[in-house]
């Protein structure tokens, strides 16, 4: 085994050795036994790498960081103190949004109610994974109280919205509570469904959400 | 839409809005992107950093991440700006407790010894503990480019060294690796 070529074992595996160098590892391997095999090795070693897996911590490290984020307060806004625009939104982003919630509720309905999916209830990987994101984590108070206020802003608002802008996040929003009535509904079935509970959760933060953008959009205009 | 699919987008969209809900300052949506990245984050950081020190690092991302979120854009998902974010505090740390640049050189000897290590079932320990027993600088590299995916040039600007160093680690990491692979 020569110290030089098997230095170069490495590089040659991933790529990054010229086509003279290449050919020349290439042809000492032709011969060399001992560097054929310690490739195989090192072959196995990053094959092996990309296999490894994560694991959670020994304790629920959560309670501590909640206490924390409690000393630091709220995330940090920018220097002038007032809340910064994330997002903008274009007539045809608004438009897309509508369609994709649209095709969404009307997927995640017909994958929770149709006939012969009551035994196995479809289960987004995050609640399967984690057993957290349920209806027993969503202060839906909480989210009701929100999305009240923030409507009353909007209404406040508007006015300073143009009419085209105004229109479509109606829109939106009617097809997000046309999405949460039938969500509600449909929870009122089947009040122990994962899938359903996640879904009216996602929704409602969805509407909040939209409403704090729009918002934001509107106290910037 | 096929089930998976559907279940997939739902995941990423919900995520997605935890992390505007957080970002604006709601805590019971952060704790749910806690629970749905804290095994990926602590994971690194016990691989890059001692393992006696991965939940107190674990802690200062999340607390960092919490601090930055006002910056997170949403041009890249969640869990990729949070995994950066979790390797610069992890180079942070590895800066604050004096390792550095030198110490790239110093872990050629110690890794020598791990991998001239005759291959007994005594020492055909677990991959993890293997790699856990690697030199910093080798283990640290070795996680940036085989484990996470860096390139070397990434890798090199992150920890402050040439990339030719940065290539020199990771083979090492890999000779000495080799050894305690189960075969």
């Amino acid at each position: 085994m020569n110290d030089l070529w098997t230095n170069r074992l490495s590089e040659y595996l991933d790529g990054e050795l010229d086509s003279t160098e290449r050919a020349a590892l290439e042809a000492h391997l032709a011969t060399c036994g001992a560097c054929y095999a310690t490739l195989s090795e090192l072959r196995g070693v990053v094959a092996y790498a990309k296999t490894l897996v994560d694991s959670e911590p020994a304790t629920d490290l959560w309670p501590d960081i909640r206490a924390r984020l409690v000393q630091s307060s709220e995330p940090r806004r920018h220097a002038s103190g007032v809340r910064s625009r994330r997002f903008t939104f274009t007539v045809p982003q608004l438009l897309a949004a509508s369609i994709a919630l649209v095709l969404l509720s009307s997927g995640g309905a017909y994958m929770a109610l149709r006939p012969g999916t009551s035994k196995v209830t479809p289960q987004p990987a995050a609640v399967r994974q984690q057993g957290i994101m349920t209806v027993a984590n969503v202060d839906r108070g909480t989210t009701d109280a929100a999305i009240a206020d923030l409507q009353a802003t909007l209404t406040q608002n508007e006015s300073r919205l143009d009419t085209t802008t105004v229109r479509i996040v109606r829109q939106n929003l009617a097809i997000i509570d046309r999405a949460i009535v039938e969500a509600r509904i449909a929870l009122q079935k089947d009040p122990g469904n994962a899938y359903l509970n996640l879904h009216l959760a996602d929704t409602m933060r969805r509407k909040v959400e939209l409403l704090r953008r729009v918002n934001d959009i509107a106290a910037q205009s | 839409m096929p089930r998976q699919v559907l279940e997939d987008t739902l995941t990423a969209d919900s995520i997605a809005a935890d992390a505007a809900l957080a970002g604006s300052g709601d805590p019971s949506a952060f704790e749910r992107l806690y629970r749905t990245h804290v095994a990926r984050v602590h994971t690194l950081v016990r691989r890059m950093l001692d393992a006696d020190e991965a939940d107190d690092v674990t802690q200062d991302v999340f607390i960092r991440a919490w601090q930055k979120l006002s910056t997170f854009r949403g041009e890249s998902a969640f869990g990729t700006w949070l995994h950066r974010l979790a390797v610069n505090v992890v180079l942070a740390r590895r800066k604050s407790v004096g390792i550095e640049r030198g110490r790239f050189i110093a872990d050629e000897e110690p890794l020598k010894d791990v991998s001239g290590r005759p291959h007994t079932p005594e020492l055909s320990m677990d991959f993890e503990e293997a790699l856990a027993s690697l030199p910093e600088g080798a283990r640290q590299v070795f996680v940036l480019h085989d484990v996470e995916g860096y390139r070397h040039d990434e890798i090199a600007r992150m920890l402050g060294v040439v990339p030719g160093t940065s290539k020199s680690q990771l083979h090492h990491a890999r000779m000495a690796l080799r050894r305690h692979l189960e075969r």
